[in-house]
């Protein structure tokens, strides 16, 4: 049984006909002690993908129309509040986007850290486990560190406490919303290495959400690549990011500069990433595609598994040509 | 000849202080930078935040007024220039911002956005005149005329820096600072606007300063880079040669820094410790040295000068030599 | 923090060295011979001089002011021209009933304000909401008056319920602190649930609710500390308007308070007690101003380190 597994997920905001239905479908499975990693832009639906785990999209205004998110075989979205309480901070732990807005202003952070200790491992909520957390992020001086409030922390300081908070119950699936982007590349380096270090010493799982192909490193075994509302490929991670093989992946990493390349002009992907609520018909990346036909724009394709343990919403992935010849390896 | 020199251009900005008494603190935003930016070049400028990249970019064309040093823009030293003077010669440098919605005026229509700037410079006699100069500037970066009489919030994030481009664009100028022009994007439409920045500067021989905290993007766009730290260039040089054998440590890291999609890359991380430190306090001898992995007892008391170390490649490392570097 | 807070008390020094020049120019600027208040109508020209030269009252007027400031600076207020009574002894017995009733509607006002502020915020939308959005509009357009006489006829003389009017226990100022709260609980509701509804729209929010905590946790623990720094600050301002209010619900329950002086030495153009209650109202206001400051930092720790 996989530790998490995300089954025909939908979720809309509003309601009756101008509902907008922000995740469409998505279906994702997580082993323990593996590490996912979820890839795409804004809008794509990929956030609330990861809240919803927990159950952490306020509702109202989301509404989770349909699908089952079992963890460790129990449907989140069918639990009590106190279980839930139980299910946050507790078997699944969060990281968020901006450290410094994500830690409470008015309070120590070493008391932010016996918090998440007092909900989940009483026995354990003094400062000396505190402390023991703050050295396993790599903060030095722990002991005066936790006597800090947030806004006396650098950005990557504050990411590290964030860090500490959510291993302090030992979870076993830590949800990683784009830790590094309000980080400096330098620290992100920092964070990612750090992530991978934890990971592999505590045996968790990771969900890693994050809009940059570039920095899974060796971070993540698999990808899985959203699209307006949509999963639009996944496998794993070599193989999705050496043989893209949806066109918006592929589009997607030429898009982007690299260091060891030499491009004159960059491939553009035309127009623009749609919003929730206008999505096109069909394939929902037709207008933009490189390869489209003229039945992507009325006919949605399936997300239909391919070799290699691979899947693809693409009807046209093999036809389009070997993938080979216009990934950036060529 | 050079377009634009900045000859030890210093910001310091002073700390303030409640109530009463002079400020004795001052953050070095911009400490002694001397570069320069010929006519129809890119330069990049990179840093991590906090470095004074931004600051430099917005003191180079006078957004900011600089605590010392001389500004010289095609010949003609402006850095003393004020009032009705400088606001004639600001039709030569324009600047795009990196939120393309804080920097347009909501109320606005897109043809009163660009319009407005065309009045100012007297470029445009009359409303038809306005209204065709308008049109051609949109198409120039790709939208459509119809888009003319439309507020800023119905566009996409890429489509408002069009926008923001096609305002600079219609003064005519012959440098634009473009800071952090593609960060506030989605990934899928950087590549559009950097395209859309070397096609117009093909098209009209416009330079550009592009300051960015992105290796990647600026080294695709620049022939030349300053790597800054702390209010200093640490490391300074033609793209390439920079991006393949960086001297200084401090660019060294960076590179090592920048995602790469291919996972069997085999470069080797070099991490950082600690943050960056305060402005206000900068470290004394090499700003680097605390974080520095080969730092030397010299390091923590003599100030590093940049010496160039291959033609047109400089670096300010005491320990840097020709041979440094490489990936 | 030491430098800051000298600066605090040298500028709050300032302020009341302004407010007791203007007011004794403004109660100077009034005309009517203050002579004539004193000794009576009817009084001989002899006595009328004899209170001149008591009261420096033909000297010019910046002597006068000299005269005051320096009586102000050694703590005289002065006598009052009526009762003769000292014009400190005169606030300082009439405080505790002020203070009481003044604390006491804050109290009122508060207790009631956070959590309706709280739980709008929290059930935003709902028909609870609504109903506590039309009952805080209502509590800001009452007119005061009419709703003190409302109370005090209804409650107290109709039904009994409170004490009609006097001072004579606890059971007096329930009617006048409750009047004072009506009237502002409404203001109180609306700025909390403004806040709130930022607060609870903030990141830290969700990384609460992501560590597992309950949702009255979330609320009070992390939500409300963070929404009342706004509030702390308006509730220090306030406290300047609430002095007027104080004075005019005095009046009606003819409580024997600061406010019932003050509007009594208007009447009786009794100069030292309208410059001592006005001086009282300066210290009050800049008190507290200096407690909120300090208040402040106590409940947002980002204050101290940025003085």
């Amino acid at each position: 049984m996989p530790l998490l597994e995300i089954k025909n997920l939908q979720i809309e905001f509003g309601a009756g006909v101008r509902a907008v239905r922000a995740v469409d479908g998505v279906s994702l499975s997580l082993e323990a002690g593996k590490t996912l990693c979820l890839v795409g832009e804004s809008g794509s639906g990929k956030s609330i993908t990861a809240l919803s785990i927990a159950k952490l999209v306020p509702s109202p205004p989301a509404r989770y129309v349909g699908g089952e998110i079992l963890l460790e075989g129990l449907d989140v979205l069918k639990m009590s509040s106190s279980e839930l309480r139980d299910v946050r901070g507790g078997l699944v732990s969060y990281v968020f986007q901006e450290p410094g807005a994500s830690l409470n202003p008015v309070f120590r952070v070493g008391a932010q850290i016996k918090e998440s200790l007092q909900y989940h491992r009483p026995e354990a909520a003094n400062d000396t486990e505190v402390i023991r957390l703050l050295k396993l992020v790599g903060i030095s001086a722990p002991e005066s560190r936790m006597r800090n409030y947030p806004h006396e922390m650098s950005g990557g300081m504050q990411q590290r406490v964030m860090i500490a908070m959510a291993l302090a119950s030992q979870p076993k699936l830590l949800v990683a919303d784009e830790p590094t982007t309000a980080l400096d590349v330098t620290i992100q380096a920092q964070i990612i290495e750090l992530l991978s270090d934890l990971r592999l010493k505590l045996g968790m799982a990771v969900l890693f959400i994050t809009h940059n192909l570039g920095i899974l490193g060796d971070l993540a075994d698999n990808v899985a690549v959203m699209y307006a509302g949509q999963i639009v490929e996944r496998g794993t991670m070599r193989e999705v990011l050496q043989r893209p093989i949806h066109p918006y992946t592929r589009s997607l990493i030429q898009s982007v500069p690299a260091l060891d390349i030499e491009v004159e002009r960059l491939t553009a992907i035309p127009g623009t990433v749609p919003l929730s609520g206008a999505f096109p018909s069909g394939c929902r990346f037709h207008p933009r595609c490189p390869i489209a036909q003229p039945a992507c724009s009325s006919r949605m394709p399936d997300l239909a598994d391919v070799p290699n343990g691979r899947a693809v919403r693409c009807p046209f992935w093999d036809s389009s040509g070997n993938a080979r010849t216009t990934s950036r390896k060529a | 000849m050079n377009l634009l020199a900045i000859e030890n251009l210093k910001v310091h900005f002073p700390v303030r202080q409640p109530f009463i008494g002079r400020a004795k603190e001052f953050v070095h935003a911009v400490d002694d930078v001397n570069f320069t930016i010929a006519a129809g070049e890119t330069v990049g400028l990179v840093g991590e935040s906090g470095c004074g990249k931004t600051t430099l970019g917005r003191a180079a064309i006078k957004l900011i007024e600089p605590t010392s040093g001389r500004i010289v823009f095609d010949g003609e030293e402006i850095g003393a220039l004020s009032g009705a003077e400088l606001r004639a010669r600001r039709r030569r440098f324009q600047m795009v911002f990196q939120d393309p919605y804080g920097s347009l005026d909501p109320r606005l229509t897109v043809a009163d956005i660009i319009g407005e700037a065309l009045e100012i410079h007297g470029l445009a006699s009359g409303a038809t005149e306005r209204r065709r100069r308008v049109e051609v500037l949109l198409k120039q970066v790709g939208l459509d005329s119809s888009h003319a009489s439309r507020l800023p919030h119905q566009f996409s994030g890429g489509q408002r820096q069009r926008i923001g481009i096609a305002r600079a664009l219609a003064v005519e100028p012959r440098l634009i600072v473009c800071d952090e022009p593609v960060s506030a994007l989605d990934v899928s439409v950087q590549a559009q606007i950097i395209n859309l920045l070397q096609d117009l500067q093909r098209e009209h021989g416009i330079a550009y300063l592009f300051v960015a905290h992105d290796l990647a993007v600026v080294k695709h766009i620049s022939r030349r880079i300053l790597v800054m730290y702390l209010g200093r260039i640490v490391e300074s040089g033609e793209a390439k040669s920079l991006c393949r054998s960086p001297k200084h440590p401090y660019t060294q890291a960076l590179l090592s820094a920048v995602p790469v999609v291919d996972p069997d890359s085999k470069r080797q991380r070099i991490l950082l410790a600690g943050d960056v430190p305060s402005p206000i306090h900068p470290p004394g001898g090499c700003p680097f040295h605390p974080r520095c992995p080969i730092a030397e007892a010299r390091c923590k008391t003599e100030v590093p000068a940049l010496r160039e170390l291959e033609p047109g490649h400089l670096a300010a490392c005491h320990l840097a030599t020709a041979e440094t570097g490489g990936q | 923090m030491l430098f800051r807070l000298s600066s605090r008390l040298f500028w709050s020094a300032v302020t009341l060295l302004g407010t007791a020049v203007l007011t004794f120019l403004l109660v100077n600027a009034v005309p009517g011979d203050v002579a004539r208040v004193i000794a009576g109508p009817k009084a001989s020209a002899d006595v009328i001089k004899a209170i001149h030269t008591k009261f420096h009252l033909d000297e010019p007027i910046w002597k006068r002011l000299g005269y005051h400031l320096n009586d102000l600076a050694h703590g005289d207020l002065g006598q009052s021209f009526v009762t003769e009574q000292p014009v400190a002894e005169a606030i300082l017995t009439r405080l505790p009933t002020t203070a009481a009733v003044s604390a006491l509607a804050i109290v009122m006002w508060m207790l009631l304000a956070v959590p309706l502020g709280v739980l709008t915020a929290k059930y935003s939308g709902s028909w609870f909401d609504r109903i506590v959005l039309v009952l805080s509009t209502l509590s800001l357009s009452l007119p005061a008056f009419w709703l003190a006489r409302m109370l005090q006829y209804s409650l107290s003389y109709k039904l009994g319920w409170f004490p009609v009017a006097g001072f004579r226990g606890f059971s007096h100022l329930l009617l006048p602190a409750a009047t004072l709260a009506l009237l502002t609980v409404g203001y109180y509701a609306r700025l909390v649930h403004s806040n709130m509804t930022e607060v609870l729209n903030s990141p830290y929010i969700r990384a609460a609710r992501a560590k597992g905590a309950s949702e009255t946790a979330v609320l009070f623990k992390h939500g409300l500390r963070n929404a009342m720094i706004p509030v702390i600050t308006v509730l220090g301002m306030d406290v300047a308007g609430l002095l007027g209010g104080v004075l005019f619900v005095e009046n009606v329950f003819a409580l024997p308070g600061i406010g019932t002086l003050a509007v009594q030495s208007v009447f009786n153009l009794d100069v030292p007690v309208i410059m001592g209650t006005v001086m009282f109202s300066a210290v009050i206001v800049v008190g507290a101003n200096l407690v909120v400051d300090v208040l402040y930092r106590w409940i947002d720790p980002r204050i101290k380190s940025a003085a």
